[in-house]
């Protein structure tokens, strides 16, 4: 099982339907079949889903905690965004 | 959700536990949605950001500066824990093909499995510290890392099935519930959830005891016997003493660990009197009594050079469970080795129809 002939995969089940995918876990597997049947043996052991998605690890680009205030300053000052921001006048309906 | 096999917390043996588990994952998604006002920011000083977060209660998670220390011991802990679990399906693998009905040996194949399940979990966690899992099969294959020491007894009857169940899946509940809390962001999910699925094994052992004792004399006797050979090696799974326990004091700063060996210890002995009780069963220890003042149990100590001798190899089945470990990845090799030339071969079909 070396890591080469086995790469790692990422592991994203959705819970019920209506529900998005989240990630659960992660494993080894040599193709992506077989991590998607690892999955199933590994994660839903207990009827936790009705959907997987396996992702290699490798493809996976990450921000890093490390860089979190700079790569996410652009959002700090933009409070306007969101609807609380706003004052609605007295009486106002449906708004 | 994990199925609906969970009786509500409340409802017989285990179920404060579980209780906690649900209060602990609601306690990391708590954490998780309170945002950390002021404090070092995670680019300037890590050290003193690292040292904030765990003071916050929030989690660290794997792409965060960490002490190398840190690093080091998860994944010293997390291995081991790993390793345990693998280890652990032999002593119960044991008894699945003597199971005494069709009913007991599908609810121990499944229990087996979990244990399995749990491994690769705690693997996975580690892997995040950046060791890899091809690393952490060598250092134990070669016994440069441990498993539990509980493991290295001998399962002779059924009724030890019944009690591994109760008191060893016991007491690593009461050491891995408090994990759920722990500061290292994927161990602690990862503990949710094996503690979820180890609350089955628990009753599942009990209702093996519970079965045998209210059997015929004979049954009654093989369950007794089981708990009277099982009982002090649960105790020792908590670990030496407090006074010589060595990675003790650093782990509670960094709040990996959350209680001391002697104090889980005796929740775990306060905890099996009144299930004790309940099985009609004896515990082996004629020192064992209410204390008043203290309220909590006197007990016994397990025999802690016992334990030591365990640890350095010396256990009745310390090289079984090591061969057999060496034996079923050698035998698995060709498994592997099958499954990743059928990879490459589907890869190369791609790159030429491509």
């Amino acid at each position: 099982m070396s890591t080469d002939h086995s790469p790692l995969w990422e592991v994203f089940v959705r819970a019920r339907r209506g529900l998005s995918h989240t990630h659960v876990g992660s494993l080894h597997a040599p193709d992506a079949e077989l991590a998607l049947r690892n999955a199933r043996d590994l994660y839903t052991r207990r009827q936790e889903g009705v959907s997987i998605w396996v992702v290699p690890a490798s493809a996976i680009t990450a921000s890093s905690p490390d860089e979190k205030d700079a790569f996410f300053d652009p959002a700090a000052d933009k409070v306007y965004r969101h609807p609380t921001f706003y004052e609605v006048p007295d009486g106002v309906a449906h708004l | 959700m994990y199925g609906n096999d969970f009786a509500p917390p409340e409802d017989g043996p285990g179920g404060g536990l579980l209780g906690e588990v649900e209060a602990a994952e609601a306690a990391l998604r708590e954490a998780a949605a309170r945002a950390r006002r002021g404090g070092p920011a995670p680019d300037e000083d890590f050290a003193a950001y690292f040292a904030d977060v765990i003071d916050a209660d929030q989690k660290i998670e794997p792409r965060d500066w960490m002490p190398e220390a840190y690093r080091k011991t998860l994944i010293r802990q997390i291995a081991q824990h790993a390793h345990s679990e693998i280890i652990g399906m032999q002593p119960e693998g044991n008894w699945i093909s003597r199971a005494p009905s069709l009913k007991r040996k599908a609810i121990l194949l499944a229990k087996v499995q979990d244990e399995a399940g749990h491994g690769l979990y705690l693997y996975a966690a580690a892997e995040t510290l950046g060791v890899s899992r091809d690393e952490l099969v060598e250092l134990l294959i070669d016994g440069r890392q441990k498993y539990s020491s509980i493991f290295n007894y001998p399962t002779l009857t059924w009724a030890d099935v019944g009690a591994i169940g109760w008191l060893v899946d016991g007491a690593a509940i009461v050491n891995q519930v408090p994990l759920c809390r722990c500061s290292y962001g994927p161990y602690a999910r990862a503990m949710i959830r094996v503690c979820k699925e180890e609350s089955f094994h628990q009753r599942q052992g009990y209702e093996i005891l519970h079965t045998l004792a209210h059997g015929t004399p004979e049954q009654k006797a093989m369950a007794q016997d089981a708990v009277d050979r099982w009982w002090y090696p649960s105790l020792a799974m908590f670990g030496p003493p407090d006074g010589d326990s060595t990675h003790s004091a650093q782990s509670m700063a960094w709040k990996i660990k959350r209680f001391s060996n002697d104090e889980l210890r005796q929740r775990f002995v306060d905890m099996c009197v009144q299930q004790a009780e309940i099985l009609g069963l004896t515990i082996p220890d004629p020192d064992l009594r209410w204390n008043e003042q203290r309220q909590a149990h006197d007990y016994t100590q397990p025999d802690y050079d016992e334990l030591m001798q365990v640890i350095k190899g010396n256990g009745p089945c310390n090289r079984e469970r090591m061969e057999h470990r060496r034996r079923a990845h050698s035998d698995g090799a060709w498994v592997r080795e099958a499954a990743a030339a059928y990879a490459a071969k589907q890869r190369n079909k791609e790159k030429v129809a491509a």
